[in-house]
C-alpha cells in the first residue's frame, strides 16, 4: 500500500472526527446517517462492479436482502424456535435478553457476511461469464427472483414479513438504539472505505480496469479474468451482506420485496448513486452517496406521493445527460488535479483536429 | 410442491391449453421487443409497462361502458403516438449508446410510468369483463374461457398484418434495411431518426394491443410490467432476433412452463420461477457460448 500523504491524513482524521462526533451533532437524525452510511457502502461496493469491472450489476441486492435475513434469522434462530417466532409475528412471546441480542446479533452478521460471500463464490463462475446487457439483466433477474421466491418461504414470514428482535428494553438510554446501529454502521464504511482505497492501490485494481476495458485481450495478456472477476465479486458480496444485516437491525421489521429484496429503491439506488458521483473513482461514490440522500432527504417530503416519478425522471436525466458523473465532470475540468499530465500542444492539436 | 397434476390428466391438458393460449400473447410482446431490439439495439425495460398502460386504455373505455374488445384497435393507436412520444423525448437520446445506459434509462421510465399509472387508475387489481362465456372440452373438465381463445385469435391476426406490412410496405422496408446496416440506409436515403421513431411506435402499439388482451383475459395492476417485460426478453434471447416462428414457438413453450410451474410449485412461486428461469437461460446460453469459443458484443 502506497503511503499516506500528510494532506490526506489531515482529510482522513476530519472525516472520521466528524464521523464519530456525528450522532452527538446531529442526534436527532440519527436514523438517517445511519442510512447514509449503509447508502455510502453500497454505492462503493457497487462501483467496484459497474465502475472499474465495467459489469454493471443490479443483483447486489441480493446480498444486501440475504444478509438482512440471515442476520435477522441467526439473532432468532440462536435462542427461539423461527418458525413460532415469525408465525406470531415476533409479539412479544419471546424476549431477549440484552446479552442474548448482542451475541445474536454479533454472530448474525458474521454469517450474513459470510454466506453472501459464499453464494457470490459459487454462483459467480456462471454469471459472471455473461457479458454486457445480458449480464445486466441477469443479475436484474436473480434480485427480483429471490424477493419473489424469499416472499414464498412460511419459515421467514413469507408475505407477511419478518419482525426482527426490538432492541433489549433493559437498556434504558433512550438514545442507545439509534448510536449502536450508527456506530455498527459507521465501523462498516470506515472498514469498507479502507478496503476499497487499499484496492485502489494494488495490482487487483488495475486488473480489474482491464477487465473493464478489454476483457478479451486482458485474457490474451495471461490474466485469468473469471478468478479477478469472481474475487471482486465477493468482496461486493462481504460488504452489502453485512450493510444487510446492520439496515434489517434498524428498520426492525424485514419484507421481501419491499425491504430486503427491493430492487426497486435500494438496487437501484446503489446504481444511481455510483453514476452520480462519478464511476470508477474513488471519491465518486461517496459523494454521490451523500448528495443523493441529501436530495432524497430534503425533498421526499416535499413531493410526498411524488417521489417515485421524481426518482424515475432523476434516472433518466442523470443517465441520459450525466453518464460520467461529478467526479468524471471535475476531471475533465480539472485534469491536472487528478494527476493527469496534459501536454499542452497535444491538446492544441486536438482542438484543431476538432 | 404439489403433485397434483400428474395424478389428473385432465388438469394437465387445462394447462397446456390455457399455457398455449397465454404464450401467443407473450409471444406478441416478444415480437415487439425483438424489432426495436434488433432494429436500434436497445433494451426495453419499460415494455411490460407500456403493455399494462395499454391494458388500462382498454380498461378506461370499458368503463366508458363500450365493450374492452374495441380497445385492440384503439388502444395500439394511442400506444403508437405514445412510444412516438417517449422516442423523441428520450429514447433518441439512448440509441446510439452503450446498452446499459438504456437499460438504466428505461428502467427509469418505467418507474415513472408505474407511479404515474397508479396516480390515475389506482393500486387495485382491476379486470375488464368481456362476457364472452366459457367453453367447456372433454365433458365440462376442461374449461376455456372465450376471451383467451379471442385473445390468441388476434394477437395471431395483427402478428400475420405486421409480418405483411413489414414485407411489402415502404415503412416495412425501411425499417428492414435500417436494421441490417443504418449507415448504409441512410446514405441511401432513409430517414433513420423517422425509422427508429417509427419502430419504437409500432413497438408501443404492439403492446397496446397485447395489453388490451391481458385486460379482458387476465389481471391488471400498476407494478406487474417487469415480469412482461422479463418473459418478452427471454422470449427473443432464446428465439433470436427476427425470427417469428421460433418467438411464437418459444412463447408457447414459456406459457406452457408457467403454467405447468403455478400448478407444481404454487403460484405464490410463480413469477420467481419465471425471473428463475430467465437466470437459468442466460446461463446455459453463457455455457453454450462459451463452449464454442465465441463471444457476446
Amino acid at each position: 500500500m502506497e503511503k499516506v500523504k500528510q494532506k490526506d491524513l489531515i482529510l482522513y482524521s476530519g472525516l472520521i472526527i466528524l464521523g464519530l462526533a456525528a450522532p452527538y451533532l446531529f442526534s436527532a437524525f440519527k436514523v438517517q446517517l445511519t442510512y447514509l452510511c449503509v447508502l455510502i457502502v453500497l454505492a462503493m461496493t457497487w462501483n467496484l462492479q459497474g465502475g472499474e469491472m465495467g459489469y454493471n450489476t443490479f443483483g447486489n441486492i441480493l446480498f444486501y436482502g440475504l444478509g438482512m435475513y440471515l442476520t435477522a434469522s441467526v439473532q432468532v434462530g440462536m435462542f427461539f424456535p423461527l418458525a413460532e417466532w415469525t408465525e406470531s409475528g415476533g409479539e412479544k412471546t419471546f424476549v431477549h435478553t440484552t446479552a442474548q441480542y448482542f451475541q445474536g446479533i454479533g454472530v448474525g452478521l458474521l454469517v450474513a457476511a459470510i454466506i453472501p460471500t459464499i453464494i457470490a463464490g459459487a454462483i459467480g463462475y456462471a454469471i459472471l461469464g455473461l457479458r454486457g446487457h445480458y449480464f445486466a439483466i441477469c443479475t436484474l433477474g436473480l434480485g427480483i427472483a429471490a424477493g419473489e421466491i424469499a416472499g414464498g418461504i412460511e419459515i421467514i414470514g413469507a408475505g407477511q414479513g419478518f419482525t426482527t428482535p426490538p432492541f433489549p428494553a433493559e437498556i434504558v438510554d433512550a438514545e442507545a438504539r439509534g448510536k449502536f446501529f450508527y456506530f455498527l454502521s459507521f465501523a462498516l464504511l470506515i472498514g469498507t472505505f479502507v478496503f476499497v482505497r487499499y484496492i485502489y492501490s494494488s495490482r487487483f485494481r488495475l486488473i480489474l480496469n482491464a477487465i473493464r476495458d478489454n476483457e478479451d485481450k486482458a485474457e490474451a495478456m495471461g490474466i485469468q479474468t473469471m478468478k479477478y472477476k469472481i474475487v471482486g465479486w465477493m468482496c461486493s458480496a462481504f460488504f452489502c451482506g453485512l450493510a444487510g444485516g446492520i439496515m434489517g437491525g434498524l428498520i426492525g421489521y424485514i419484507d421481501s420485496t419491499d425491504v430486503a429484496f427491493d430492487g426497486r429503491e435500494m438496487g437501484v439506488f446503489m446504481v444511481l448513486m455510483a453514476i452520480l458521483g462519478g464511476k470508477g473513482t474513488l471519491w465518486g461514490p461517496v459523494i454521490g452517496a451523500t448528495l443523493f440522500h441529501f436530495f432524497k432527504e430534503g425533498l421526499w417530503t416535499l413531493i410526498l406521493g411524488w417521489q417515485y416519478v421524481a426518482l424515475g425522471v432523476l434516472i433518466v436525466v442523470i443517465v441520459v445527460y450525466f453518464p460520467e458523473g461529478l467526479m468524471g465532470w471535475l476531471r475533465e475540468k480539472y485534469p491536472e488535479r487528478f494527476g493527469e499530465v496534459i501536454d499542452e500542444k497535444d491538446r492544441k492539436a486536438q482542438v484543431e483536429l476538432k | 410442491m404439489d403433485f397434483l397434476i400428474f395424478k389428473a390428466p385432465m388438469l394437465m391438458v387445462q394447462a397446456s391449453l390455457d399455457g398455449i393460449l397465454l404464450g401467443i400473447l407473450f409471444a406478441l410482446i416478444a415480437y415487439g421487443m425483438a424489432l426495436q431490439w434488433g432494429v436500434m439495439n436497445i433494451i426495453n425495460i419499460a415494455q411490460g409497462d407500456l403493455v399494462i398502460l395499454g391494458g388500462y386504455i382498454a380498461y378506461t373505455i370499458y368503463l366508458w361502458g363500450i365493450h374492452p374488445a374495441w380497445g385492440v384497435i384503439i388502444s395500439p393507436i394511442i400506444m403508437f403516438f405514445v412510444g412516438w412520444g417517449l422516442y423523441k423525448l428520450v429514447i433518441n437520446k439512448v440509441v446510439d449508446r452503450d446498452l446499459f445506459i438504456s437499460i438504466l434509462a428505461t428502467f427509469g421510465i418505467a418507474i415513472v410510468f408505474q407511479q404515474l399509472m397508479n396516480f390515475i387508475f389506482g393500486a387495485d387489481v382491476v379486470v375488464a369483463q368481456s362476457e364472452y362465456g366459457t367453453t367447456m372440452l372433454f365433458d365440462n373438465s376442461v374449461t376455456l374461457p372465450n376471451s383467451k381463445i379471442f385473445s390468441a385469435f388476434i394477437s395471431v391476426l395483427y402478428a400475420i398484418a405486421l409480418v405483411i406490412y413489414m414485407r411489402k410496405s415502404k415503412l416495412g422496408r425501411a425499417i428492414r434495411a435500417t436494421a441490417q446496416n443504418a449507415r448504409a440506409a441512410k446514405i441511401l436515403g432513409v430517414d433513420t431518426e423517422k425509422v427508429y421513431a417509427a419502430t419504437f411506435g409500432i413497438n408501443a402499439a404492439l403492446c397496446g394491443i397485447a395489453g388490451a388482451l391481458i385486460s379482458i383475459t387476465l389481471t391488471l395492476h400498476p407494478y406487474v410490467g417487469l415480469p412482461y417485460t422479463v418473459r418478452s426478453f427471454m422470449i427473443v434471447i432464446v428465439a433470436g432476433l427476427g425470427n417469428l416462428p421460433a418467438v411464437a414457438v418459444s412463447g408457447m413453450g414459456l406459457g406452457l412452463f408457467e403454467e405447468f410451474a403455478d400448478y407444481i410449485l404454487g403460484t405464490e412461486f410463480r413469477i420467481g420461477a419465471v425471473f428463475l428461469l430467465l437466470v437459468l437461460i442466460l446461463v446455459y446460453r453463457r455455457f453454450k457460448l462459451s463452449r464454442k469459443r465465441e463471444y457476446l458484443k
